[in-house]
């Protein structure tokens, strides 16, 4: 019972991140029609966005400590921090801390910005494309980021650390009753499932409630009327790119502390959250949400070890193995509209 | 107005006619004149670095390629000497190699098996490299290595840490000077036994290719013959990212100690995971819970930042060593690039070196004469102490350093300390092991 329990939650927080993605990217694909393999790299971006971040906040100046020495056995260059000698060095050590939270103001205009370049100087130019070539264009513009970050950044991953007030673990076990240390789960990754769940919230709130959320789901289901009645729906489709750019931007700036930022890790999230979006429903934002939480935890489980030693390599193929018995019996996914992917 | 006889099919035969005119005297001079594969005839010699410039390696490859031109300016007679002032064997004079100018052309190796065959096939074929060195993996390094054999010339390996590279695949025309698993493991056991306890129980998480499956194998080994127990052993794919799911399930187990048999990515990350669950904190029957990892690389190290603090595992080098050879060789590469070395700088500028020695000492290029000089050859003054490339398997002896991660670092360089170094003596083991059965030397291939 607790390693079912501890697989949930684990489920969660990688759940949340393909939840986030495929929102993302089934809001594009419902939209603009778009199929968007760059999307990865808007989340690796996004976390790169934390790092620069601390990067920025911890530029330092060098003074000269002649009582110690380098490794070449020259006198020590000590590195302060400006942030640290301009605010004092409790409160700036404070705020390098809190970089990761930071982030998330740092990273929305420049997420929004590299979204309304994509898609206003390169995405534009493949609307009325065939789906192979968005794909092929797509996915070498991931290729082209992902090596501009490695040529920045380099290729081992960096630590981007959360602050340290959720540093530590939470004993879920001692709570329902179980011994001490048997279902623990990292606040950081609480944290990350509760931002996912507000900012999905969010953008649903935006679509649901708001003038300009109606018209762009008018816009999702007849694009020609709306069009029709003297709207511009491609200036709000736009927009909305900006906004899933954001949304993966956000959901990598907070992944940076679970995962040491690589500059391959847009990649490794992209084809699991194209799985997710068949999974849902191509262009079904619910869809998107229920599938990514339901694919990370079906995830977790068939990594637990007694079912690995039962299905070797389960753990690899299992979301895909869930993915073609859907697009088999049920080739819209699970909330996806009557006759897309259908004929 | 000109008359023009060229016709496409005019044009075609003559330029097969011209090609075949043009590719006939190289077709010669590589098939009869030499004596041996790529028989440097010119003032100068090539050397192919074989160095992963892309992937997830690219930073461990850059820190390789910076390592190798360093050693090319030494052999040249350029720069400061380096090693070469300190090194045992007097045989190198600056002047190249047997009075041949180091020249060297560079392949990227991605990683990849079949990418590394397809550069060093590309640097032996067309730039007539006389030998491949470089790598950042044990499967790219089995992988080149057997190509080498196949091509006659030599294979220097780099940084490849599987028991295979000289245990069930070697090869005559390949030498490594990097240290193995099994090493690891019998540097690594005594002391985590002494610090640890002779009654831990163990759970290994192992990256799923040829350096996982050996290193385990090691580690399990050493350390039952110490009184562990090894409680699961659990392969994880090299493609993993987050290992939570891994690390969750080593809570419902009695182990503790948490074996992580990682490398690069993988290691910065399980090891992240591991100290986000708790591990570190975690107590088992009163005693801290402890987690190790047998091969540390200060590159990746940087990555996983404050998590390192107080992780025991075994380096092949390390730059804080205070040797008369370490200590040159840091003066060398930190003056010239700024920061100091990696181990996979050090082994491959050592490789460089031993092989321009070789074939000083042997007075020729030829593979095969390289590989009488160095069978059994005993030298020291290159970092690790007195040192032999054993002629059973090609695998160099020598001492093994056993670290932690630093508690208290005083800069971004210095994340690692030297708690042991572990005598030679210690990590021989007999050339027919279990460990490294089933291989074969054969004989060297000298091609041509």
């Amino acid at each position: 019972m607790d390693a079912i329990l501890l697989q949930i939650l684990n489920g969660l927080d990688k759940g949340s991140a393909y939840a986030l993605i495929a929102l993302g990217l089934t809001l594009i694909f419902g939209t603009l029609g778009v199929v968007n393999f760059a999307h990865g790299a808007l989340f690796m971006i996004g976390a790169f966005c934390a790092v620069s971040l601390q990067r920025l906040l911890s530029l330092s100046f060098e003074t000269v400590d002649p009582t110690r020495t380098d490794f070449l056995g020259n006198p020590l260059k000590v590195k302060t921090p400006y942030i640290e000698s301009w605010f004092g060095p409790e409160t700036g050590a404070a705020i390098i801390d809190w970089s990761v939270p930071l982030a998330i103001l740092f990273s929305i205009p420049i997420m929004l910005l590299v979204g309304f370049i994509m898609e206003r100087g390169l995405i534009k130019h493949f609307y009325k494309r065939p789906h192979a070539d968005q794909i092929l264009v797509t996915f070498g513009l991931a290729i082209v980021l992902q090596e501009l970050v490695k040529h920045w950044f380099g290729a081992n991953p960096i630590q981007t650390g959360a602050p340290e007030a959720f540093k530590g673990s939470f004993d879920f076990g001692v709570l329902l009753g179980f011994d001490p240390n048997l279902i623990i789960y990292p606040y950081w990754r609480m944290v990350y499932f509760g931002f996912a769940a507000v900012i999905v919230a969010a953008v649903f709130a935006f679509l649901q409630f708001t003038t300009f959320g109606m018209v762009v789901r008018a816009g999702m289901a007849d694009r020609e009327t709306v069009g029709l009645l003297g709207i511009n729906i491609d200036k709000r489709f736009t927009i909305m790119f900006g906004l899933a750019a954001a949304v993966a931007g956000l959901a990598g700036v907070m992944y940076a502390p679970i995962n040491s930022p690589n500059y391959h890790m847009g990649m490794d999230f992209l084809v699991l959250s194209f799985v997710v979006v068949v999974v849902g429903g191509m262009g079904s934002l619910p869809g998107a949400v229920l599938a990514g939480f339901m694919l990370g935890i079906l995830e977790s489980f068939a990594s637990m070890n007694w079912i690995k030693s039962m299905i070797p390599g389960i753990d690899q193929i299992i979301i895909y193995l869930v993915a073609i018995a859907i697009l088999l019996t049920r080739p819209r996914g699970l909330m996806g509209r009557k006759g897309v992917m259908e004929d | 107005m000109s008359n023009s006889n060229f016709t496409r099919r005019g044009v075609l035969k003559s330029g097969a006619v011209a090609g075949a005119g043009v590719a006939l005297p190289t077709i010669f001079t590589a098939s009869s004149a030499a004596a041996y594969t790529n028989e440097p005839m010119g003032s100068s010699v090539t050397l192919g670095f074989n160095v992963p410039q892309s992937g997830p390696y690219a930073d461990e490859g850059a820190d390789e390629l910076r390592a190798y031109q360093l050693a090319v300016e030494h052999l040249n007679g350029e720069g400061d000497g380096g090693m070469m002032n300190t090194f045992s064997s007097k045989a190198l004079q600056g002047n190249g190699i047997l009075g041949k100018k180091v020249e060297y052309v560079t392949g990227d190796t991605q990683t990849k098996s079949d990418a590394a065959r397809a550069s060093a096939k590309s640097m032996i074929e067309k730039d007539g490299a006389v030998m491949i060195t470089g790598g950042s993996s044990s499967g790219v390094a089995i992988a080149v290595q057997g190509l080498c054999q196949e091509a006659g010339v030599i294979f220097m390996a780099g940084l490849t840490h599987s028991n295979d590279t000289t245990g069930k695949d070697k090869k005559a025309n390949g030498f490594r000077h990097f240290f193995n698993a099994y090493m690891s493991g019998a540097a690594l056991a005594p002391v985590l036994a002494a610090r640890y306890g002779s009654d831990r129980k163990a759970y290994h998480l192992t990256a799923d290719y040829t350096w996982g499956w050996t290193q385990e194998e090691s580690i399990v080994a050493s350390t039952e013959a110490l009184g562990w127990e090894t409680v699961n052993t659990v392969k994880t794919p090299l493609a993993a990212t987050d290992f939570s799911s891994y690390i969750t399930p080593v809570l419902q187990t009695d182990a503790d100690v948490l074996v992580l048999n990682h490398y690069g990515g993988n290691m910065v990350n399980s090891l992240t995971n591991a100290v986000q669950f708790g591990l570190r904190e975690k107590q088992v029957n009163g005693r801290n819970f402890e987690i190790v990892v047998p091969l540390f690389s200060r590159l990746m190290a940087r990555g996983a930042g404050e998590n390192i603090k107080g992780i025991l595992g075994s380096t092949n080098w390390h730059w804080s060593l205070t040797d008369e050879g370490s200590q040159a060789f840091v003066k060398s590469f930190g003056t010239k690039y700024g920061f100091p070395p990696s181990q996979a700088a050090h082994t491959v500028y050592c490789q460089t070196l031993l092989y321009a020695d070789a074939c000083e000492r042997a007075g020729t290029f030829n593979p095969c004469g390289v590989v009488e000089a160095l069978e059994g050859f005993e030298f020291d003054g290159l970092g690790n102490g007195k040192t032999t490339y054993r002629a059973d398997d090609h695998q160099c002896f020598k001492d093994v350093l056993v670290v932690r991660g630093k508690e208290n670092p005083t800069s971004e360089f210095d994340l690692l300390e030297v708690v042991e170094v572990t005598p030679v003596e210690q990590v021989t083991y007999d050339p027919n092991h279990p460990m490294f059965a089933g291989g074969n030397l054969g004989a060297c291939n000298e091609g041509a």
